[in-house]
């Protein structure tokens, strides 16, 4: 958009007869705008670690985009879904969004993994005003400092993950260890570790042991960490991280005395890594397609992704793509407009029910108040399928309580 | 090491033109490449290639530490825009003064050796000032990266510019890039370029002839850092973060990969270099999520049979045509 | 307490120590023997794990797959040697170092189209699975133990190559003199080819024998290049003496500051680095060459 506006400008400025030119073609684009598909740039690190969450989040947000069409579009305007390689490198997602703003003239950005990517993305959507739906866990995006009016996050949250496993896990009279990676993810996970504790009571944290982030062998920092006998140990990192440290922690005998629990327990994650590796550890999650069986919106889109996808199930991170997806388009279609402002004002404390039961997008910070599940990963020998990894222990309901309340996130109440 | 650089000496005349000619190709830019927004990276790129080439093509010193330096001009002016509210254009200065800074530090401590040496303790040192900022997270944000910079209008005099618009931040850039490069031709054509190419082409002989080497070697590698930082400053302007990455080493890889592709000790060479990298990248990440496949292949097949790089072999096949 | 946790630390650091050895000896032996900075070292290590992962598919045999690997990618590195490298001689260290960062990227994707990006599963052999109870030490796994063994047998007999046969000495003055070997009217091409493919094959085992400690995925390499750098030229490049004190000290240094300064453990090894290299820019052990 801005550009043809400069476009515009310079042509005024050059002379009344070529603004006078410049006019009539202003309104043909403005005829043009309304049979123009809606187009959502989707940012997703395609390249690197973590390539097979971010095909699932295309896959999923494809059939979001699909549905909507199918559906007849925004009174007949249909959406397009428009997939760029962030590479999981926040410089290359700052381009790449640049790009899909300045050159592509999307209506929102949805998309992207980790934190620092997402912050990389807000940064250049809310100096423009533009929607951006960002569906990866972090606590600082929400926070007042980082927050924009345009900023959503679809995506749990390190605090109410690793608050809900505490939650299930944690007994009075526990003595609890954290190994978390020193940067703001793992600190954000140890926290909502740390909070949960002290709001169960008699939970005793006996040692809080950070590590490097990227460290490849942990090795050195399991003696300490034996030394305390802990019951629980939680393990605050991710990817990479987690499968190297989950699996040094069982081979030095850490779950010969412990349980280890993490905040979030990723469905391809647990793929790389071994079952033997995961074998009874308990975490935290978005989605896991198991829960069809009591949720209706997530039977419907497992049988849609199935139906696309020669039988599969859809991923966690690929039901963050749906959902993200899903809800600014459905915003869209009830606002009968892609206007940022109508937008925002329709997404705000908006309820819906997109894949996993209902959600509510808080007013104040943009926050999905949404349910967490507690899997804990299956024995090689209880599994009946490829796909059939966790056990489902227990889903614990969207609550604004399990939250940050938005005056601790700096918001003006 | 040398002999394929040294012959590619360009012609006076061409010396003279050569900036020019890169400013007139540069100001067409953004109208051919696919997006303005990679335009702006192919001119911050290119500036940090060839701030890096001035230590390596005409001075012959292979580091692998100069993300240090982009990093500490993005840092630099962005801790100075996001933490202290200091003005855009003083951030850029204190951006270069930071990286210059590092320069002076960073280089006495390397120059003391040699060859390959010399590239390993430049690669420690700049691994050494990636994990300082990401330590340093009050400062630098660590691993979320620093945010907060975006600068949404210039002040110039009574002159306000919207910074945000994608056209006015290329050309502000372009202005920045044009400049820097003016001064490096200038400073290449001076006795100073003279002698840090006879450095390259003979250590023993030009300290034979009473030149102080290590003070030379120490001066170019302030230039190049500060060259280097001036683009990273830019860089935090035009995407209004800086990313931990960017002082990772495998963004010291790529100067040299540009530099390489384009033809090192060449002054336009790393800026063909760095344009072709990146829409490479560009093209065939659109195309294929298996891009870096493609990207090693070329880099390879550069080394193998283009060892002066596309602009180098261009230059090269000129000056043989005219003997 | 604190006594004893210190001795388990020092353990535990020399075991550490003893990894780190084995991840540094291929791109010390090659930078030793023939000047080459080998930035494909880690992708060579990773493509070790993956053929290891696709040897126990087909096989489902461990040690058949710990014989098979390193003579497999030792191969490929003949391969690479012979097209890539062998052309590059004589035009200074710094193409070579080029051409193999141009390789990494090449290798890592090949195995990113033929395994995927997420990484595999790869279990410990059963016979070394579970712990031994070292006393005051504690439970320690036994796969490590088993490195630390296969790790000094390795050291023994490149040594042993190296100091005891015709065939060491043949490499060695190489090193020291190639023109003079020419002159002797031996055929210096071909012993440079068999010692890059020694390189290549050691890091490809070394990647096969960290696959059941670490996990095994496309990247797993890149933090290894930088490793066995630091562990390198600590000892002084192409010092098999020097490599193997120096992954020691590693070790050890990276451990105790992870128990005191965990955060700082692994900026600790570049540190150590930067100390060693500016009070002995040649490393601890290194001859002061300057190529």
């Amino acid at each position: 958009m801005s550009r043809t506006l400069t476009d515009l400008d310079r042509r005024t400025v050059l002379g009344g007869g070529l603004a006078a030119l410049a006019a009539p073609a202003l309104l043909l684009r403005a005829a043009r705008a309304a049979d123009e598909p809606i187009r959502i740039g989707f940012p997703t690190p395609l390249t690197g670690p973590f390539g097979a969450e971010a095909k699932d989040q295309v896959r999923c947000a494809q059939i979001a985009v699909d549905q909507f069409n199918a559906a007849g579009g925004l009174n007949g305007r249909k959406a397009e879904l428009l997939v760029r390689d962030d590479k999981l490198n926040p410089g290359e997602a700052a381009t790449r969004t640049l790009e899909l703003i300045e050159q592509d003239h999307v209506a929102c950005i949805v998309g992207s993994l980790s934190s620092s990517v997402q912050l990389a993305v807000n940064e250049v959507t809310k100096a423009r005003g533009m929607l951006y739906v960002s569906i990866s866990q972090s606590d600082t995006i929400t926070e007042a400092s980082d927050f924009g009016r345009t900023t959503f996050h679809e995506a749990l949250n390190p605090h109410m993950t690793a608050g809900a496993v505490a939650r299930h896990v944690f007994k009075p009279g526990m003595k609890v260890a954290i190994l978390l990676a020193d940067y703001a993810y793992g600190n954000e996970m140890a926290a909502g570790f740390r909070r949960a504790a002290a709001a169960i009571g008699g939970v005793e944290i006996v040692l809080e042991q950070k590590h490097p982030f990227g460290t490849a062998d942990y090795s050195t920092f399991l003696p300490r960490l034996r030394s305390v006998k802990p019951d629980v140990v939680c393990i605050c990192n991710f990817g990479r991280d987690q499968a190297n440290s989950i699996k040094q922690a069982v081979d030095f005998g850490i779950t010969r005395q412990a349980r280890i629990v993490v905040p979030v327990l990723l469905y391809n994650q647990r793929l790389a890594g071994s079952p033997e590796a995961f074998e009874g550890i308990v975490g935290g999650a978005n989605y896991y397609w198991t829960i069809e069986d009591r949720v209706p919106s997530a039977k419907a889109f497992n049988d849609a992704y199935r139906a696309a996808n020669n039988g599969a199930v859809p991923s966690d991170y690929g039901a963050y793509g749906y959902s993200g997806v899903r809800l600014v388009l459905e915003a869209m279609r009830r606002a009968g407009g892609v206007g940022t402002d109508a937008v925002v004002r329709e997404l705000e404390g908006y309820h819906y029910d997109t894949c996993k039961g209902p959600e509510t997008m808080r007013a104040c910070d943009h926050q999905a108040i949404q349910s967490v599940l507690i899997l804990q990963s299956k024995a090689k020998a209880a599994m009946k399928s490829a796909a059939d990894l966790f056990d489902v222990l227990a889903i614990e309901e969207g609550s604004e309580a399990n939250l940050r309340s938005c005056a601790d996130l700096g918001h003006k109440t | 090491m040398t002999s394929a650089r040294s012959e590619a000496h360009e012609p006076t005349r061409a010396q003279r033109w050569r900036v020019p000619l890169v400013a007139a190709v540069l100001a067409v830019l953004p109208w051919i490449a696919p997006s303005q927004a990679l335009a702006v990276n192919i001119l911050i790129y290119g500036l940090y290639a060839t701030g890096f080439n001035l230590l390596f093509g005409y001075m012959g010193l292979l580091s692998f530490g100069h993300a240090a330096f982009l990093g500490a001009g993005a840092y630099g002016a962005g801790i100075a825009l996001a933490r202290f509210g200091v003005g855009w254009f003083g951030a850029i200065a204190i951006g270069v003064a930071a990286s210059g800074l590092l320069a002076v530090l960073i280089g006495a401590l390397s120059i003391r050796s040699r060859g390959i040496y010399f590239s390993m303790v430049t690669l420690a040192l700049a691994q050494l000032v990636y994990y300082v900022a990401f330590q340093a997270e009050s400062w630098t944000g660590g691993e979320n990266g620093l945010r907060g910079l975006t600068v949404s209008s210039l002040r110039i005099g009574p002159l306000s510019l919207n910074f945000l618009d994608p056209t006015i931040k290329y050309y502000v850039i372009f202005g920045f890039v044009t400049a820097a490069l003016w001064a490096i031709s200038r400073l290449l054509n001076s006795p100073f370029g003279a002698t840090i190419e006879a450095i390259r082409e003979n250590e023993g002989r030009a300290q034979a002839c009473g030149y102080d080497v290590r003070r030379m070697k120490l001066m170019a590698f302030t230039l190049s850092g500060l060259v280097c930082g001036l683009a990273g400053a830019l860089d935090a302007l035009h995407l209004s973060i800086v990313p931990i990455d960017t002082l990772y080493y495998q963004t010291s890889g790529l100067a040299v990969m540009m530099a390489l592709l384009g033809g090192a000790g060449t002054f336009l060479g790393p800026f063909v270099g760095a344009a072709i990298f990146l829409l490479i990248e560009d093209s065939f990440s659109l195309w294929t999520s298996h891009w870096q496949l493609f990207v090693g292949a070329i880099f390879i097949l550069a080394v193998l049979f283009l060892p002066r790089g596309a602009w180098g072999t261009l230059v090269a096949w000129r000056a043989d045509r005219r003997a | 307490m604190e006594i004893d946790l210190i001795a388990v630390q020092l353990f535990t650091g020399v075991a550490l120590g003893a990894v780190f050895v084995l991840l540094s000896t291929g791109l010390s032996i090659i930078f030793g023997m023939l000047g080459v900075v080998n930035f494909a070292h880690g992708a060579f290590y990773m493509t070790g794990a993956y053929a290891g992962v696709f040897f126990l598919a087909l096989t489902g045999n461990f040690w058949l797959a710990l014989a098979a690997v390193p003579l497999l990618i030792g191969a490929l590195g003949l391969g690479v040697e012979r097209l890539l490298i062998r052309p590059l001689y004589g035009r200074g260290p710094d193409y070579p170092l080029l051409l193999t960062f141009g390789l990494g990227y090449v290798l890592v994707e090949i195995v990113r189209i033929l395994f995927g990006t997420d990484g595999v599963p790869f279990e410990t052999p059963a016979l070394l699975s579970g712990g031994i109870d070292l006393g005051g030490l504690g439970y320690f796994p036994a796969y490590r133990l088993f490195v630390i063994a296969v790790t000094a047998v390795i050291l023994l007999l490149l040594w042993l190559l190296l100091a005891r046969t015709r065939y060491g000495l043949i490499i060695r003055a190489g090193a020291r003199d190639p023109e003079i070997l020419s002159i002797l009217g031996i055929d210096i091409a071909r012993v440079w080819l068999l010692v890059f493919g020694l390189g290549t094959g050691l890091a490809a085992l070394a990647g096969l024998l960290a696959a059941p400690m670490r996990s095994v995925n496309p990247e797993m390499g890149v933090a290894v290049l930088v490793e066995a750098f630091v562990v390198t030229v600590i000892g002084g490049m192409g010092s098999l003496l020097g490599g193997a004190i120096a992954g020691m000290l590693v070790g050890i240094v990276v451990s105790l500051t992870a128990l005191w300064m965990p955060e700082m453990s692994t900026i600790s090894m570049f540190a150590l680095m930067t100390l060693v290299l500016l009070i002995r820019p040649q490393g601890l052990f290194g001859r002061g060459l300057a190529r």
